[in-house]
């Protein structure tokens, strides 16, 4: 059986097919219960499941993913919500000190099956604190999966492999596309390998990596560029950390130049370390730099000023002629 | 005692035993055998015939930062001995005689502090959590494990311990509150050592007392005389009757004094004045017990002699043992941040092999 989705009717399946399917997970957060969130990416569950396994919590980030630590010590598969990813800085000590820690820590003796899942990026047309991207200060903390699907199929079959993984999962849901498209996806539960990339479109000339909402982009712009004759290769990296790097590698071999589009601020950032491993592993491949197309080094600015902010079709189409001239 | 009698703003210490040994509230006495207060007593000695050590083997050079438990070791071993084998314990990392009590192997504890991962592997069976650093984050985890104790429907209670100083943190708060709203089974203990760090009681907080904190989640709150074995014992016990009740935390706040130093790498001399500490070491927790137990002769002289000297033989082969072979293997730094390692960290632990092999 199959139904049509959007990403975030996926995202409410694969919580629903995981509820059924495993009594252990547990799915909380601020407003998640009775309204369903505040992106209705809950709704349903505790109609469902009751108030003990889908329930709203006093407003604590920091104790919503402390006590989902506690949980899974104690054989629960908590699956947490924050509620925006701007909102997940109280609970970041969590997730550093102890979440991405307790099985080194213990040397494999505790080990943490939980999901944390935001919202994240801008477009919107949302509030301060509300539209960035902060998969990079994630990525880089050992012991933790960060993950971002980019379609409905994806963010299902994605997240039920969250849930199912034994690790702790940084699950980001791209906002902005929540409701952009729907697609036939199959009703029962699923799963997509996490850290492994997938290639959108096959190319020839240019190897685009990119992620969560931008994907789309990358993809009009892809349409620009072929009246021009130019082919891209587009990887969508679904999984930020552990990356995919044999992917990156094979296509930019394969073309020879090699651009990153993120949403997210351009220094220390998930580019700069994308760029970094083409040059440790494909140098004597590359014909052109590789180069990022990214948000600003400034903080997202308000609904005025986000259209600015979030590489546009335009933006990407051009730095793909420039690197292909190069 | 009625816990939910007590007042903590009133800031009366609970107390059955004076620092005389004599029992002050005989009705609050609880009922142990002979052996059960000789096991409580070496449980004590043993405390500090580490702690002891561990200062010792420092200033050799041989032992690395270690944060002492002198002083504190009713607060410890009386609250951990209200526990069933199954309740869960939640450690700040002064919980030395806690650990013990639940069966926390010395050879653990030493690697930990020694600076090996393995000392926070806890044997099957053996329901404590690692040391956390971070202060008062384990209140968190101390609340999801009792909501998942009520999700489950089991019975099991978790005693979750922090320093005076981690009453100030936010996540103090935020897990007495949720422990509050969803009922959880925990016992908060704060053992109220006077110091987080050299930061005194007085300029941490306000507040008259730190068990008065419980009253802004509507729990029961009491402050505890943490030098008495007793009185520990019993508060705790009747805590942890309330929880497996199903209703709810309680804060209790063991009113001690660190005898020693924060850890090995601090100074208190700058803080404190001698005076205190000699105050203080009148209230010494263990003399107190031993003068009572000596009184009661379930005590002799001869027999806390030769424990006491066969405690210091058995810590010091430990050591000796964790110091001989607690050198990380290489393959460990790498293997446990996921289940299965991703290619990234399989090439960084092959490249520096690689290296190594190569330097020979």
């Amino acid at each position: 059986m199959s139904n049509k989705l959007n990403i975030v009717q996926a995202v409410n399946q694969a919580l629903m097919n995981e509820m059924e399917n495993d009594k252990t997970v547990i799915v909380y957060g601020e407003d998640v219960g009775l309204e369903g969130g505040v992106f209705r990416a809950t709704v349903g569950l505790q109609e469902k499941f009751g108030k003990e396994r889908a329930f709203d919590t006093p407003l604590a980030e920091s104790a919503i993913v402390g006590t989902g630590v506690g949980m899974a010590i104690n054989g629960l598969k908590p699956v947490v919500e924050m509620q925006f990813m701007g909102f997940s800085y109280p609970a970041f000590n969590q997730i550093i000190s102890h979440v991405s820690r307790m099985r080194n820590r213990t040397r494999g003796g505790i080990t943490l099956p939980m999901v944390i899942r935001a919202p994240y990026g801008g477009g919107i047309r949302a509030l301060e604190h509300h539209s960035e991207s902060t998969e990079a200060i994630y990525a880089h903390i050992p012991g933790l999966k960060v993950v971002i699907p980019s379609t409905p199929y994806d963010a299902k079959g994605l997240l039920i492999a969250a849930i199912r993984d034994p690790d702790p999962v940084l699950f980001l849901e791209p906002k902005r596309i929540y409701r952009a498209f729907k697609q036939d996806i199959p009703e029962e539960a699923y799963v997509l390998p996490i850290g492994k990339a997938k290639i959108v479109e096959e190319g020839k000339d240019v190897t685009i990596i990119t992620w969560g909402a931008m994907v789309r982009d990358v993809q009009k712009a892809s349409e620009m560029v072929k009246s021009k004759g130019i082919i891209p290769e587009i990887i969508d990296l679904r999984t930020i950390s552990p990356m995919d790097r044999d992917t990156i590698i094979e296509s930019v071999k394969k073309t020879g130049r090699a651009i990153v589009v993120h949403e997210a601020p351009k220094s220390f950032g998930v580019g700069a370390e994308i760029v970094s491993i083409i040059n440790e592993k494909a140098f004597l491949y590359l014909e052109a730099p590789p180069t990022r197309v990214t948000g600003f080094d400034t903080i997202f600015p308000l609904p005025r000023g986000e259209k600015h902010y979030i590489p546009s079709p335009e933006r990407i189409a051009k730095t793909i002629e420039d690197v292909v001239k190069f | 005692m009625r816990f939910e009698d007590y007042n903590p703003l009133e800031g009366k210490h609970y107390n059955i035993l004076d620092i005389n040994g004599e029992i002050i509230r005989e009705e609050e006495l609880p009922s142990l055998s002979d052996d059960e207060l000789l096991y409580l007593y070496k449980t004590m000695l043993y405390t500090r015939t580490i702690d002891e050590k561990a200062l010792s083997y420092q200033r050799q050079g041989r032992m690395l930062t270690y944060a002492p438990n002198t002083g504190q070791e009713a607060t410890q071993v009386g609250s951990a001995y209200a526990m069933e084998k199954d309740d869960w314990l939640v450690p700040s990392f002064r919980e030395l005689g806690a650990w013990l009590v639940k069966g926390v192997p010395l050879k653990n504890i030493y690697l930990y502090w020694y600076g090996n991962e393995w000392g926070s592997h806890m044997p099957e069976g053996v329901k404590v959590l690692p040391v956390s650093v971070p202060i008062a984050s384990q209140f968190q985890h101390a609340a999801g494990i009792g909501m998942a104790n009520n999700i489950k429907g089991e019975n099991n209670v978790v005693v979750a311990y922090v320093g005076d100083g981690g009453t100030s943190q936010g996540d103090f708060h935020e897990a007495l509150n949720f422990a509050a709203v969803f009922k959880a089974p925990v016992v908060f203990i704060i053992q109220n050592n006077q110091y987080a760090i050299s930061v005194s009681r007085k300029e941490q907080t306000t507040s008259k007392t730190l068990a008065q904190k419980s009253i802004s989640y509507d729990m029961p709150g009491i402050v505890v005389d943490g030098n008495d074995i007793f009185a520990m014992y019993s508060a705790t016990k009747n805590a942890i009757d309330r929880a497996r009740n199903g209703e709810g935390p309680s804060l209790i706040e063991a009113f001690t004094y660190r005898l020693g130093a924060h850890t090995t790498s601090d100074d208190p001399t700058i803080y404190r004045d001698d005076s205190e500490v000699e105050e203080w070491k009148e209230k010494d927790p263990i003399l107190r017990f031993k003068k009572y137990l000596l009184a009661k002769n379930i005590l002799t002289e001869e027999w806390d002699e030769k424990t006491k000297k066969e405690l210091e033989v058995e810590v010091m082969s430990t050591f000796e043992e964790i110091e001989d072979k607690s050198d990380t293997a290489i393959e460990d730094i790498f293997k446990y941040h996921y289940a299965s390692m991703p290619p990234v960290l399989e090439e960084q632990l092959n490249e520096y092999k690689a290296f190594l092999e190569g330097g020979k």
